[in-house]
């Protein structure tokens, strides 16, 4: 006689207050493959945890948000962030799609080098410029976005001493509605600040001003702040062109698109609130067109978007290791993903979803990692079909920030695959051994000795 | 092992408990189980049975098999003194 | 003439002590001179009072909670549409508005119509908009500011004076003397709507309201305002009475024709001692009171629905000054199968009448 498929015995409670998932036919989808590749299979061959990039999203992504602004202004250029995610076989995606590097260390500055970029195609944000670095970049045709008057001093030092004339914008701040405000990167343009850095930048003979920057925040809910930000810098370009008969190359909108991720404490879920590229490329390109530049001398649009191109892209996949009941009767499920390699479970109610079919029940269920600290938090509470140990599951959209902000705590970081448009699958990043963290430290002579 | 003897179950899978007015649903296999406690058939009996008729290992089953009773005792379900 | 046959389908049949406008939205059409009506209920919990009514839902469905998304909501109504033919939904709760605005082409496409506020709409008079929403339309509003963290709480002393009203981004409005029980509603809050938690300035003087209805072209087809006359603890009225009051309708018909609203409409204001009109919440929706305005001669929820059928409406050119509503509780008998019918299976005929011993 055929077994029938067993799924653990369950009961619940049921309160008029609750949602009444029961009856409903709402099941929870599972994510069985990726771009036709088989979530166990991954992990049999991989390991797990194990992150995997579909470069197929990547790609159509990029196209996406391409085609969103492209279709609406005449020159648009993309440059890739790469805090949001630097593994190399990430930014080389989307290099060929044709995106320029906007890094804000030396260390990306290097790894952008390193990945056939031109200096001319670096945007080199950020308030720590080392000077080492700010000469490579003079050096190497950059575009440096001053952050404040002692960057710009030290720049005009630099310029002086190597005689040429750095290729430079300035990042702006300022009030577009929206709080928390970002005012504490760049020049300030309510009170005249950005207005003043542009002056000594003309008077001053030493520079070769290109462009504007504003990067007002990340994961922005509305396009409305785009638009008065688009307006709020076309109106200083404005003022250059006025004043000075100097017409920028470029103007530089940041990033911050949300990704369709939802926020702790939203009620609404990201997948529905979530602008699309084409609703922030209507809000910032008509305010462009609309301002008082002259068409002839309309800038480059720059977009450095991070999050919103790569977090769909990106899948960590997991292992139940134990379910627990908490003294109060609520389950908790324990998995070998922890908050050390979802660093963005700290801002996200990330979905999870198990790798195979279940039924309709589920429970209210915590999530925890494996790390023995109490943090270990991956979702306070998620409704989530009954897994045992061993099953697999699959967290989605994390491929912003996380392959980037992950530590090296307590248990090591696991191999990272791409899938290839034909749904090849590619080591990009090896997993870590003991070898690969002693590598770097030093054992002083006096504590080499054996004890017996 | 039995469940508290005025307890109702229907098929479908819905527990209703006059004592405390509490309402509870159940899986299929929840049902199942909650049925043959109705019945006074003991824990080794039941699961038994199931392992008999569904795909599961013994381990597993009996695992889960006793997480679901810890249940019934936390919903206060099961009649005192076991 | 024989009435045209509608199959309507309604959220809100929660007629609690914080009642949703479902049950009386129902009512008020099925009274209409125009339809015969057969009423499909969507419920979120399984002990909203209108599912069990008799003569309000002929059946009624379970459906996901807004916070589950477009699609669980579409699915689940794709499902319930291939057993009824829902002709046109009014969603009645704030929350879930935009979940259902969002899903409205493909409902069109379904063949469910719905006669809804635009996204613009819908944002622009939310309530942490509405400063500027008060400065672009020219109307009084309160001073108002989103906060998002305990540190926000702590400055609100810079500037605001106390008491001040702290609210939830859909429902609830408390209103707070000090710090300390800023905290404590922000926590509860918070915890129900999500964030931002909104702080407005107390504006003292009598609360009175409009029930109003656009066309989408700046028309307004009915309003009628009302003074409630009994409040619960929650703030609902209990007991409410039509007013004669050309400025409350002049500062209606200037809103809805600058912003061209379209739908239904509840209006909250404050009518401070020195006669100013100050607006406190622009609510989306019908509002539960509304069958004050049907027996004051103005059933707006008929009109909405012609409207969404696309049938010519003609503008209610009177109300009756004066009219009265009582709100009044009353228990109904259940049996046990129709609950235990609703929660495993989500779907559930109410009784076919009220039951006494
Ligand atoms: C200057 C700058 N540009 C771009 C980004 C990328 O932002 P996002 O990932 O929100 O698009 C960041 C992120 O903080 C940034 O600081």
């Amino acid at each position: 006689m055929e077994k029938i498929a067993f799924e653990r015995p369950f009961i619940k409670k049921l309160s008029a207050g609750m949602p009444s998932k029961f009856g409903m036919k709402t099941e929870i989808k599972p994510v069985t493959h990726i771009d036709d590749v088989a979530v166990e299979e991954l992990i049999q061959k991989y390991g797990s945890p194990l992150f995997v990039i579909s470069e197929k999203t990547m790609r159509e992504t990029y196209q996406e948000a391409y085609r969103a602004f492209s279709t609406r202004y005449p020159k648009v250029q993309f440059a890739w962030s790469y805090k949001t995610n630097y593994l190399d076989a990430v930014c080389r995606v989307f290099h060929q799609e044709g995106s320029w590097a906007e890094v804000v260390s030396g260390f990306e500055f290097d790894k952008a080098l390193a990945n056939g970029i031109p200096g001319n195609k670096i945007l080199f944000n950020g308030p720590d410029k080392p000077e080492e670095y700010l000469k490579k970049a003079i050096e190497q045709k950059a575009y440096i976005h001053i952050d404040h008057f002692d960057e710009l001093y030290t720049l005009k030092q630099l310029a002086a001493t190597l005689k040429t004339r750095p290729r430079v914008a300035i990042r702006v701040n300022m009030d577009v509605g929206i709080y928390p405000k970002w005012d504490r990167f760049g020049f300030n343009y309510e009170n005249g600040e950005a207005w003043d850095a542009l002056n000594r930048i003309m008077i001053s003979e030493s520079f070769e001003l290109e462009g504007l920057h504003a990067h007002i925040g990340t994961y922005m809910m509305t396009t409305e702040a785009y638009g008065i930000a688009a307006a709020k810098l076309a109106d200083l370009a404005t003022g250059l062109e006025r004043k000075y008969g100097h017409v920028i190359k470029y103007i530089d909108m940041g990033g911050g698109f949300a990704s369709k991720n939802t926020l702790k404490g939203a009620y609404l879920p990201g997948t529905d609130t979530a602008p699309s590229f084409d609703e922030y490329a209507e809000a910032i390109t008509s305010a462009l067109i609309n301002s008082g530049i002259k068409p002839e001398n309309l800038p480059m649009l720059i977009l450095e978007t991070g999050r919103a191109l790569i977090d769909d892209a990106g899948y960590l996949l997991g292992t139940v290791i134990a379910n627990k009941r908490l003294s109060s009767g609520y389950r908790s499920t324990i998995v070998d993903v922890g908050v050390n390699l979802l660093f963005t479970s700290f801002w996200y109610e990330h979905q999870i979803s198990p790798a195979r079919p279940t039924t309709q029940h589920t429970e209210e269920t915590a999530v925890f990692g494996p790390l023995c600290m109490n943090i270990d938090v991956i979702r306070e509470s998620m409704v989530f079909p009954l897994l045992k140990t061993g099953d697999r599951f699959v967290i989605s959209r994390i491929g912003a920030y996380n392959m980037t902000q992950w530590m090296q705590f307590i248990t090591l970081r696991p191999n990272v695959v791409m899938i290839d448009p034909e749904s090849k699958v590619h080591l990009i990043r090896e997993k870590e051994s003991l070898e690969t963290i002693r590598q770097q430290e030093r054992i002083p002579g006096h504590l080499q000795a054996k004890k017996q | 092992m039995s469940l508290r003897k005025n307890i109702a179950v229907s098929d479908s899978g819905f527990v209703f408990d006059p004592s405390s007015g509490e309402s509870y649903s159940l899986n299929p296999i929840g049902t199942e189980i909650v049925k043959l406690l109705q019945q006074g058939r003991s824990n080794e009996d039941i699961i038994r049975d199931l392992t008999g008729k569904y795909d599961v290992d013994d381990a597993t089953l009996e695992r889960y098999y006793y997480d679901f009773i810890g249940m019934l005792k936390q919903f206060n379900l099961l009649e005192n003194g076991e | 003439m024989s009435k045209i046959k509608l199959k309507l389908a309604a959220t809100g049949l929660n007629n609690t002590d914080n009642p949703g406008p479902g049950v009386p939205v129902i009512r008020s059409i099925r009274e209409s001179g125009t339809f015969s009506m057969e009423v499909v209920g969507l419920a979120y919990e399984t002990l909203e009072p209108g599912i069990y009514m008799p003569g309000i839902t002929d059946r009624t469905y379970m459906i996901p909670y807004p916070s589950d998304g477009v699609e669980a909501l579409l699915e689940r109504l794709e499902y319930i549409q291939s057993k009824e033919k829902i002709d046109v939904l009014i969603p009645n709760f704030d929350a879930e508005l935009y979940t259902f605005m969002k899903s409205s082409d493909r409902l069109e496409k379904m063949g469910v119509r719905t006669f809804l506020p635009t996204l613009s709409q819908l944002e622009e008079r939310h309530k942490s908009n509405l400063p500027r929403f008060g400065k672009k339309y020219d109307v009084l509003v309160p001073k108002s500011k989103d906060i998002l963290s305990y540190q926000d709480i702590e400055k609100l002393r810079e500037e605001f004076e106390y008491p001040l009203m702290v609210k939830g981004k859909f429902y609830d409005a408390y209103l707070a003397y000090n710090e300390e029980q800023v905290r404590m509603h922000y926590n509860k809050i918070s915890a129900k709507w999500g964030l931002p938690v909104i702080i407005q300035e107390f504006i003292r003087g009598t609360e009175v309201n409009v029930v109003a209805l656009g066309d989408g072209t700046g028309q307004t087809v009915g309003a009628v305002p009302m003074r409630k006359q009994y409040i619960t603890d929650k703030g609902k009225a209990w007991g409410g009475i039509t007013l004669d009051d050309p400025a409350m309708m002049e500062l209606t018909r200037h809103i809805i024709s600058k912003t061209h609203w379209r739908g239904g409409m509840e209006l909250e204001l404050i009518k401070t001692t020195r006669n100013e009109l100050y607006v406190i919440e622009i609510n989306p929706r019908i509002p539960a009171w509304v069958y004050l305005a049907v027996g004051a001669g103005q059933n707006l929820p008929e009109a909405l629905v012609k409207l969404a059928l696309g049938m010519e409406v003609k503008p209610f050119r009177r109300y009756d000054v004066g009219k009265m509503f009582v709100r009044y509780s009353y228990d109904m008998i259940v049996d046990l199968p129709r609950f235990e019918q609703l929660s495993t299976l989500g779907e559930v005929e109410p009784e076919k009448s009220f039951k006494s011993i």
